[in-house]
């Protein structure tokens, strides 16, 4: 079993989630909503081993599985895991078991088919950062969109049809464009799909720019960078809780894992010669999205561009090409995935009591809501990046390594702790602090005991990573340091 | 002398001389059959079907077999082409079984009609010479202007026929016309005989070039390419769904083994000519097909501009020029074949008495309804828009290759472009699926082989989507044991 962790790691909520599906009648709802935790947390079991079993100061891949699978176009099942996406695998992990937590009281009708569709695309985004061979890391790329198209579509918000549409279009129109790229490089690298074989393949820059290209608005639509973020806002009000947590917390890293697996290693001369271009595009996102952010009086939709910015955040981190400048992008990842997923929570704790996610219609819920408001607090800070919490680490190792590369980057690049700080705490003040705003506000009860153990457990998480982040960071070391070397390293 | 002692040597056409016998026997017996006992023919229909299917099975000719005077080859390819095609006519006559028996349909005729229709389209597959092609193509041809027109009553269905009738005698004199050039270019009917005759070097190219472009014209109109589409969205509207299913399943993989055995079997010289002409056919059909199914509030017309853009992507394939690429197109082919069963198998299953489940909003809150129906018909949307883990993206993925193989880079822009266009309309079902409240309540009601079959017809669209290669590698060793 322990050399087919990765697979199980995707088949195990797959298989999961597909049992769940066959107790879909209306009576069988509780049945299904235990099957369905069961599942996520022997999802979230296995892939711990991953951790424990990881064997530090190497950028080999590890757990590598490979069984021929499409000898026609010599595609090949080839999993394995480096430092880059082994704690992606145990973060989507972890948030699947909150999102199946999230939705236990709230999704009441189909309740069988909201839990599936959870445990289906789990396995497949554990597949995507699994994926060594390119056809097999597509069709979990494509694959993973029908199950949120349906989660958008189904149990979101009452602009739910458009978003969902949208969402699936824009993600589908990038990831087709990738397609076309990945047959370019089997054709030209003489039949291969392995993407590490893809690493040694010399390519003239004209190529690698078209190629650039092409991964470029696959990634940059779904991590999503400014312009093509306009998806984002609509598809995460829309969403139920628990797909807005899924989505903000592990797709969204889904596109930027895209880039330092594929972009920079397989393009590096491309992406040294256009990496003022997405520098410039992640400083936009980091400064102009924020003060959008500042604006919104839909606490989702703030959130929202909150998570762009973040984002925007960690492409800027991967195109200075130093060692601090990646590994802060990926601890910025990471806990952008926690501290992400808690202020929807948060939201959707407010949004079930309330039916309302616009600021405007809150105030003094601290008053009535004391617990929830000290967890609130917390994730308000990790989110504007407060010392201490998880927040801040990727951000100051990011902001640190842009002030190496230039003073002026490293200026912009800062702006984020303060223009972070004013959007979320100003939001936190016009929520939770203040007099009762109304009689609503007024009879809020307090966290039930499902609700506070779910934020403290993500509180937990934020807390640990804050404090103490070297368990994540060592890591990454020396599958960065590998990954710089490619990226150094000219292929003309 | 052959093993019978027969002046001609029929083995290898068995399984026509199966359908063909089937053909008679229902046609005589459905005579002194009641009414109540319409069944009968149906089954016998069905046996026959099953016993060609067989021989089609058993046998597998590592090389091609000439027979009936040299008119008729049986090759791997043949056996491949036509085992799917007897699978699809069976499966068709399951699904529609309710739908002609509440509409006036289920009668021998309509059997008898199917089984030489198919009996064309095996011919057309395992023709070696020009004059048993054409004959099969006119075979299935009037069986089916019949077929449409069989609902006697129904003026969309009779236009419907006459339309086709009209057009696709066009069609057949327009490929009579191009044979004959070539035959006055060659010298010889036979299909290698002209490859044979055009590489020995003493032809005239610009009769051969000229007869090309009426051959590649009909195989166009048969494909349902743009811009010889026109008559598709009519038909498929108007014929009965039963018959749309029809015409929509196994008569694409008989234009596929038309375009192989004219293309590649004898004029494979002249590729450099009909690689430009395909190469527009594919790019007009992939972006109009996509582009007005947006517009369609029809199932069935939407399906019929599905079908052009299909196999304008199918038609990609051919452009290679070497078997890697006509198996990708083969493999497009089948895999269109199985889903496009789907799609229509769905529409008949909600159609009932007096209702017709023509109209997308007809889908509407099928997943309330019945979840696993909804799921199989998301299977097959999700297959014709190409997206994994379903095998319409192996498909797509085939010819996209074979595109990029031989530089057309750009081309395979243009096709995910239009598969980018062709997802928002197969979403739209499946949000009327999944995201809309059903507008009426009736239950759904089939006979359970049809829900055994259609189920099983799903999954294999999802299963074929896991495990892709054996029927790539099928597709393959076909056209290598083939050509």
């Amino acid at each position: 079993m322990l050399n087919h962790l990765l697979s199980l790691a995707i088949w195990v909520p797959i298989v999961a989630g597909v049992l769940v599906l066959a107790l879909h009648r209306d009576q069988d709802a509780p049945a299904a909503r235990w099957l369905a935790l069961v599942g996520a947390v022997a999802g979230f079991a296995v892939t711990i081993p991953l951790y424990t079993r990881f064997q530090l100061g190497t950028a080999e891949m590890q757990f590598v599985e490979t069984i021929e699978w499409i000898p026609r176009f010599n595609v090949n099942y080839l999993l394995g895991v480096d430092g880059i996406s082994v704690l992606f695998i145990l973060l989507n992990s972890f948030i699947t078991v909150l999102a199946v937590w999230a939705g236990w009281v709230v999704i009441q009708t189909r309740v069988a088919q909201y839990m599936g569709a959870f445990l289906i695309m789990s396995g497949l985004i554990n597949g995507v950062f699994a994926s060594l061979d390119a056809v097999l890391f597509y069709v979990f790329f494509e694959g993973q969109l029908i199950p949120m198209f349906l989660i958008i579509g189904v149990w979101g918000g009452p602009n739910r049809i458009y978003a969902a549409i949208k969402f699936f279009l824009y993600t589908f129109m990038g990831s087709v464009l990738m397609l076309v790229a990945l047959i370019y490089l089997y054709t030209v690298s003489g039949g291969s799909f392995s993407i590490l074989e893809w690493y040694q393949l010399p390519l003239s820059l004209k190529t690698q720019i078209l190629l650039f290209t092409a991964f470029f608005i696959a990634f940059a639509v779904k991590v999503p960078m400014w312009p093509v973020h306009t998806w984002l806002p609509d598809a995460h009000v829309e969403a139920p809780t628990g797909g807005s947590v899924v989505l903000a917390a592990v797709t969204l890293k889904v596109g930027a894992y895209g880039f330092v697996r594929f972009v920079l290693p397989i393009l590096p001369d491309a992406s040294h010669y256009l990496a003022g271009f997405v520098i410039t595009l992640s400083l936009i996102a980091v400064v102009y999205i924020s003060f959008v952010a500042l604006v919104q009086a839909d606490m989702k939709k703030l959130i929202a561009y909150s998570s762009i910015a973040h984002m925007g955040f960690v492409t800027l981190g991967f195109f200075l090409f130093s060692q601090l400048g990646v590994e802060g992008a990926l601890v910025q990842m990471i806990s952008h995935g926690f501290v992400s997923a808690a202020l929807f929570l948060c939201v959707g704790v407010l949004y079930d009591r309330m039916h309302s996610r616009l600021i405007g219609d809150y105030g003094g819920v601290v008053n009535t809501m004391p617990k929830f408001a000290a967890f609130a607090m917390l994730f308000a800070m990790a989110n504007a990046a407060l010392p201490g919490t998880s927040g801040f680490v990727g951000e100051f190792m990011v902001i640190l390594a842009s002030i190496t590369a230039n003073f002026w980057l490293g200026f912009l690049a800062a702006t984020i702790m303060i223009l972070g700080a004013a959007y979320t705490l100003w939001m936190y003040k016009r929520v939770w602090f203040g007099a009762i705003a109304n009689d609503r506000v007024g009879k809020l009860p307090d966290l039930s005991r499902r609700e506070f153990w779910l934020l403290a457990t993500v509180a937990l998480a934020v807390l640990a990573m804050g404090l103490y982040p070297k368990p994540f960071t060592d890591v990454m070391h020396a599958s960065v340091s590998d990954l710089l070397t490619h990226v150094a390293k000219s292929k003309q | 002398m052959t093993p019978l002692g027969l002046p001609f040597d029929f083995g290898p056409a068995l399984p026509e001389m199966a359908l063909l016998a089937t053909a008679c026997i229902v046609l005589v017996v459905d005579l002194f059959l009641p009414d109540s006992h319409r069944a009968w023919s149906y089954w016998l229909a069905q046996i026959g079907l099953l016993v060609a299917a067989w021989f089609a099975l058993t046998v597998f000719h590592e090389q091609p077999a000439r027979a009936l005077g040299r008119m008729f080859v049986a090759d791997a390819l043949a056996d491949v082409l036509k085992f799917f095609s007897y699978v699809s006519v069976s499966l068709m006559l399951f699904y529609s079984r309710g739908y002609l028996v509440s509409r006036g349909l289920f009668r021998g005729e309509t059997f008898v009609l199917t089984l030489t229709a198919l009996l064309g389209i095996t011919v057309m597959i395992s023709a070696a010479n020009f004059v048993p092609l054409y004959l099969g193509l006119e075979l299935m041809s009037l069986s089916l202007y019949a077929m449409i027109a069989l609902q006697r009553e129904s003026g969309r269905a009779v236009e419907a026929a006459m339309k086709y009738f009209v057009l696709g005698a066009l069609a057949s004199g327009l490929l009579l016309y191009g044979m004959s050039m070539i035959y006055g270019a060659t010298g010889t009917l036979d299909i290698n005989g002209v490859a044979s005759a055009i590489v020995g070097g003493e032809t005239n190219r610009i009769i051969l070039v000229f007869g090309l472009v009426f051959v590649v014209s009909a195989i166009a109109f048969k494909l349902g390419a743009v811009p010889y589409h026109m008559w598709v969205p009519d038909v498929y509207d108007g014929a009965p769904t039963a018959v749309t299913l029809f015409i929509g399943s196994a008569p694409k993989l008989a234009a596929f083994a038309v375009a192989i055995r004219l293309l590649v079997g004898s004029l494979s010289a002249l590729a450099f000519d009909w690689q430009g002409m395909l190469l527009i056919l594919s790019l007009l059909s992939m972006i109009l097909g996509n582009v007005v199914a947006i517009a369609q509030s029809n199932i069935k017309r939407m399906l019929a501009y599905s079908t052009i853009a299909n196999m304008g992507f199918m038609l990609m394939g051919f452009l290679t020029a070497n078997t890697d690429g006509y198996s990708a197109a083969m493999f497009y082919t089948v895999t269109y074949v199985l889903t496009t069963l789907v799609a229509f198998g769905m529409v008949l299953l909600l159609s009932r008495e007096g209702f017709e489940a023509e109209l997308l909003d007809d889908f509407k809150g099928l997943n309330q309804k019945s979840p696993w129906y909804a799921f199989l018909m998301l299977l097959a949307m999700f297959s014709l828009a190409g997206v994994p883990p379903t095998v319409g993206f192996y498909a797509k993925f085939s010819v996209i290759e074979a595109a990029v193989d031989v530089g057309l880079v750009w081309l395979a822009v243009v096709a995910v472009m239009a598969s980018l266009v062709g997802a928002f309309y197969y979403l739209r079902i499946v949000k009327l699926m999944y995201f809309d409240e059903p507008v009426d309540n009736t239950p759904i009601a089939a006979r359970a082989d049809m829900q055994v079959l259609l189920s099983a017809n799903g999954l294999a669209l999802l299963v074929l989507g896991i495990f892709p290669q054996q029927l790539m590698g099928l597709c393959v060793i076909a056209l290598t044991h083939s050509y």
